[in-house]
């Protein structure tokens, strides 16, 4: 076995892999939150819907969402090895076991909240993710006024067959810019509107802050890097930036939608 | 036999250096055709195996723990003492020489105590290169602090975990021997006998502990290191495995046992809090530098006290008895170990003892708290108070401790001579086991120093001289003695298991116990040793009859494995009366009441008794033959220890 | 005081373990957790039952023997103690106490209360020293350590080795006891020439021994009986992914 491969099968090596993918998916929150917050955006969709474009076709990005694919299906399959390990690890259990003395609750519960988000992640990108790639998506067009770029004249328009992603150009007779994009705004307001899909979405988004609040700091622990003074600020984060404002973000978009649109 | 000490010709200094330019040496290449067996992994053990397996030689090592790191040496708090000097304070070889035989009360030899004070700077060099974490000062040098019987400081510390870290350190160089293939370790190994061929130690035979199974193992030497004998008292700060079967049975095969009747009490242990306590634990005597010890002034405030009707606290001054600063004025509450300890059970006999059972004495930091502040005292003592609060449930920052003695440390031990040989060729004792250094008192922070000079710089010279001698001819188990000695063993074993009587054999321990206390303790006259003899032979008796032993050999049986120690502890008991019998005077720990001067003090009679007593053992129940080696004193001047 | 045991008794590694109920009458709140249980033995023997086995030695908190998982914790209810020194007070008259031996693949039950530890033993074996030999060192105060790392060594190095970490660890993990054995050695200066071989050598063992990996829970260290500190874990993994991805060294 080469030094990598006894590395990364190391139970170390297996850790230093859920730690790096953890943080790599937490930076991707962070994007993921602030550009969704293009959905309160009162415009019918265009700035989310162009977002959406960009997002899926620059090319950096893309590279960057592989990674991010990879990313999620390697955290959840070191999870797995890990945990099936760690269950061997003990195969007589204890009749009594008193974990609350000694550790929070959400460190002892990864492996449930993982799997909430995992299958929470597999709704989420099939409801989105897959339909825009490959679904029966239906375009938004909106005409932006060139003399008043403030007056936009949005229209829905039915799914067609048409695979085009984004279409911008300039109508000269109406005087107006024309963009036709997905509507993916459209699919995620009528999905917010089901009670059932919302509900997912915050209890998915509960399960997201449990995760964090133990999983961020614990990135840090795994890779070593704890130094007295700078481990308040890592709890911190994790607790108050990730173990909150960003699940209640999320949490916000499907309730205002449901609630407010 | 005549005992030959083999102490080196020539003036002090130079007989370790002399000595060791005189032992012969063995070819690096044969190093690895000798095979040592060490039994014990304490420091002396651990030492011994991790230093001659670096040597070359293969090393085979026991422990009836199930780890080597947990041997009692692990529970050492204080320090470790050498004469490195590094405070300025006028410290030298010679004056760590001097006070250990002065603390020993001149009854231990001068060529073994100079050469351990020798190594003493040579053991502190070897732990911190192990990266044993000693206390250190702010400038990165190393700090000491002072100990009993020392105006230097000159003793080396983890803060209250000097042993620990120690035991540690030697075990990391065991780890790395056992890694390296040179030591076979064998954990829950119990060694039940030596094997002697032709009158020269050849193996052991062992017990698995866990399967029972009975094994011979053949080395050309064996090494005992296997500690003290303590918990023939029951009840002492010993770890409650540490027992005397293998210096029993190397005495049973004829190795002479030195001084058995000397024995350490210390003062400032937690006092027993009723018949189901199994051991002692011991507080540092560094308490008695700001604690008062007292008892009421008399019995019947002592009877209110025990009662609980009145509190400590409430009793006015006049009332009190500081007894240590009342009858040694010039030492108060610092005199040595055996003095306070004496005085304590004087109090406790005269009825004036405090606590719900009365045997106990106050220790007091009231007046400490006053001048020093509360937070102070916590600094300086907080970790003992916390123990102390732990096992009492009372607070001593509010109410004065209570204290006791009890039974620490055996200064006597298998007879070795200069290389640590027992008068069984090829034998050799180490450490606790052994009786060389401490006299007829040890010294604080001692017991580290010697466990660890003998294994680290003293058996990787004289071993060779032996083995060199007797050739690296290959041993093994097929010698008869071997199967004759796993008989015998199996035996004693079937013996044990077939007592199915009414009585546990904790309840002989205990019993066993209460005389030695009583009779072979602190204080000891003629009448009550001969009682006590009586009675440890009746005891023996009725527990060859009457004991119930439980389970089989086959299997992990802790009750078989007492029932052993037990049987051997009660045979040990008569020896140490019989040592306390002959011993008509008062020296080091023991006062012997037939000799005290008029103010009621231990008298030493240099005249009669400057020797070691070795006893030869001859048969089952049959008187042990005394063998006497004169204590020759050339360096020092004897003088009658005074702390008035 | 009176109370009622819940003992898994287990005769030996290879047969299956039951919990067994014993009365525990006239405890005393002064007796020591195990002098309780001798208490019991010793009614046991008399009975002619065999006693309960479970490993103990010096009783005041140092040796590490006794491992006893006692109504869901390791070393029972009080912090920072190890079993021996936990007394009775800590329970109330009439109290049911669940009293079951560590469980860990790693340390199989040898009988009842008893494991077998040595897996500890095996992983410091595998690098747990430095390669001296006796003689032929420096002076001891040659080397000057400042003394907040010979502190934090010494704070590392307290550990008894009882296994109380694993047996608290949701996946029965060694790794406190093993970042503490290289920590203290990666402090120190003594410790460097070897550092990030030791570290290597070490984790592969803790591998091959079957304990799980840490998630960091921090179980461990809250039922540590000597309160050796998470950070431990921290600095192992740092100087095992540097010895792994940074320094060029490979462990053989």
């Amino acid at each position: 076995m080469n030094n990598l491969t006894q590395t990364f099968s190391s139970s170390l090596g297996k850790k230093l892999i859920m730690a790096l993918t953890g943080l790599f998916m937490c930076t991707f929150l962070i994007i993921h939150l602030i550009g969704n917050l293009q959905l309160f955006k009162d415009d019918g969709g265009q700035s989310f819907n162009s977002y959406a474009y960009f997002m899926t076709h620059f090319a950096p990005i893309k590279v960057i969402s592989y990674l991010l694919y990879t990313s999620i299906i390697a955290h959840a399959i070191y999870a797995l090895v890990l945990t099936t390990k760690n269950k061997k690890a003990r195969p007589v259990g204890y009749a009594m076991h008193n974990g609350a003395a000694n550790s929070p609750w959400t460190s002892r519960n990864m492996g449930i909240l993982g799997t909430i988000l995992l299958v929470f992640i597999v709704i989420h990108m099939k409801t989105f993710w897959a339909e825009y790639h490959w679904g029966a998506l239906p375009h938004a067009k909106y005409e932006v006024s060139l003399s008043d770029p403030q007056n936009v004249n949005s229209i829905s328009l039915p799914f067609d067959g048409t695979e085009i992603a984004h279409a911008d150009y300039v109508d000269v007779n109406k005087g107006v810019q024309v963009i036709v994009s997905k509507d993916l705004y459209r699919i995620v307001a009528e999905a917010f509107k089901q009670w059932w899909y919302v509900l997912l979405y915050v209890i998915s988004m509960v399960a997201l802050s449990f995760h964090m609040i133990h999983g961020f700091s614990s990135a840090f622990q795994t890779l070593g890097w704890n130094h007295n003074k700078y481990i308040p600020a890592i709890k911190f984060l994790g607790i108050w930036v990730f173990g909150v404002l960003i699940p209640l973000g999320f949490a916000a978009m499907p309730i205002y939608f449901f609630f407010f649109r | 036999m005549t005992l030959d000490a083999k102490i080196p010709e020539g003036p002090l200094a130079e007989k370790w250096s002399k000595h060791k330019f005189n032992l012969k040496l063995v070819n690096p290449a044969n190093k690895r055709k000798y095979t040592v067996i060490v039994v014990g992994t304490g420091l002396a053990g651990a030492s011994a195996a991790a230093s001659l397996a670096e040597l070359g030689y293969n090393v085979k090592a026991f422990c009836f723990q199930d780890s080597p790191r947990r041997a009692h040496s692990i529970a050492a708090q204080g320090g470790i003492n050498a004469a490195k000097n590094y405070q300025n304070d006028g410290d030298s070889i010679q004056r760590l020489f001097y006070d250990t035989i002065k603390g020993g009360d001149y009854r231990s030899r001068e060529g073994n105590v100079y050469r351990l004070a020798e190594v003493s700077v040579d053991i502190i060099d070897q732990c911190v290169a192990q990266g044993v974490p000693f206390a250190r000062e702010y400038g990165g040098l190393l700090d000491n602090r002072s100990f009993g019987g020392a105006q230097v400081s000159r003793t080396f510390y983890a803060r209250g975990q000097t042993g620990q870290q120690l035991l540690l350190g030697a075990y990391s160089a065991l780890n790395r021997q056992i890694h390296a293939g040179k030591v076979t370790m064998y954990n829950r190994h119990e060694m039940m006998d030596v094997v002697t061929i032709d009158g020269h130690a050849k193996g052991i035979v062992t017990r698995d502990l866990v399967t029972g199974k009975i094994e011979s193992h053949a080395g050309h030497a064996v090494l005992l290191c296997t500690g003290g004998y303590g918990n023939v008292f029951y009840l002492s700060t010993n770890a409650m495995g540490c027992n005397v079967t293998a210096a029993w049975k190397a005495h049973k095969r004829g190795a002479y046992f030195a001084n058995p009747c000397f024995t350490q009490i210390h003062p400032t242990c937690i006092p027993v809090t009723g018949d189901h306590q199994s051991k002692l634990t011991l507080m540092s005597e560094s308490l008695r530098n700001d604690g008062r010890v007292w008892v009421p002034k008399t019995k019947e405030l002592a009877a209110k006290l025990r009662k609980g009707e009145i509190k400590p606290a409430s009793l006015k001054e006049e009332d009190r008895d500081y007894f240590l600063e009342r009858k040694y004025p010039s030492f108060g509450n610092l005199v040595p170990r055996d003095v306070a300890s004496r005085n304590a059970k004087e109090m406790v006999d005269e009825g004036r003892g405090v606590g719900g059972s009365g045997i106990a004495v106050f220790l007091d930091f009231a007046d400490a708290i006053d001048r020093l502040g509360e937070d102070n005292v916590r600094a300086k003592y907080g970790n003992l108070f916390d123990m102390y609060q732990q096992i009492t449930d009372e607070d001593p920052y509010k109410q004065p401790m209570r204290i006791y003695p009890a039974v620490h440390y055996t200064m006597g031990g298998l007879w070795v001579d200069y290389n640590l040989m027992t008068t069984v060729p090829g034998l050799y004792a180490l450490g606790e086991a052994n009786f060389s250094d401490h006299g007829a008192n040890r010294l604080g922070a001692s017991a580290l120093m010697q466990g660890l000079a003998d294994g680290y710089f003293v058996i990787p010279y004289t071993l060779g001289d032996y083995l060199a001698t007797i050739g690296p001819k290959a041993v093994n188990t097929d010698h008869p003695a071997f199967a004759e000695t796993e008989r015998e063993v199996k035996d004693r074993l079937k013996q044990l298991l077939s007592l199915k009587g009414t009585k546990t054999v904790n309840e002989y321990h205990r019993e066993l116990g209460l005389i030695m206390w009583e009779y072979c303790g602190m204080a000891r006259n003629e009448e009550g040793l001969t009682k006590a003899k009586d009675l440890i032979r009746a005891l023996r008796k009725d527990f060859w009859e009457n004991a119930f032993v439980s389970g089989i050999n086959e299997e992990f049986n802790q009750n078989l494995e007492k029932a052993g120690r037990v049987a051997d502890f009660l045979e040990l008991g008569e020896l140490m009366v019989d040592d306390a019998l002959n011993r008509k005077e008062s020296c080091g720990g023991h006062l012997r009441l037939e000799s005290q001067t008029e103010e009621g003090e231990a008298k030493r009679d240099d005249e009669k008794y400057s020797y070691v007593a070795a006893w030869e053992y001859k048969a089952d129940n049959q008187p042990e033959t005394l063998h006497k080696e004169k204590l020759v004193f050339e360096n020092v001047k004897l003088s009658q220890r005074s702390y008035k | 005081m009176k109370l009622t045991l819940k003992v898994w008794r287990q005769k030996n590694a290879h047969t299956k373990g039951k919990f067994v109920t014993y009365p525990a009458d006239h405890v005393s709140p002064d007796m020591s957790f195990l002098e309780m249980l001798d208490v019991v033995n010793e009614d046991l023997i008399r009975k002619g039952d065999e006693p309960i086995h479970f490993d103990h030695d010096c009783r005041e908190g140092i040796c590490g023997s006794c491992s006893l998982h006692i109504n869901g914790r390791p070393h029972g209810p009080k912090h920072g103690t190890a079993t021996c020194q936990l007394h009775m007070r800590s329970f109330k008259d009439g109290d049911n106490i669940v009293i079951e031996p560590w469980r860990a693949l790693a340390f199989p039950v040898i009988k009842d209360l008893a494991t077998d530890r040595s897996a500890f033993d095996r992983i410091q074996h595998a690098g747990g020293y430095v390669s001296i030999n006796t003689g032929g060192v420096p002076d001891a105060n040659d080397i000057l350590i400042p003394k907040v790392i010979a502190d934090e060594a010494f704070n590392s190095a307290t550990c008894i080795g009882c296994g109380a970490c694993v047996a608290a660890c949701k996946n029965a993990s060694a790794m406190l006891f093993v970042s503490a054995k290289v920590s203290q050695m990666a402090l120190l200066p003594q410790g460097q020439p070897e550092r990030y071989r030791r570290v290597q050598a070490m984790v592969e063992q803790m591998d091959k021994e079957g304990f799980g990996s840490c998630t960091n829970t921090g179980a461990c260290e809250a039922e540590c009986p000597k309160e050796i500190s998470l950070s431990n874990i921290a600095r192992m993994n740092r100087d095992y992914f540097t010895a792994k991805l940074i320094k060029e060294e490979v462990h053989h």
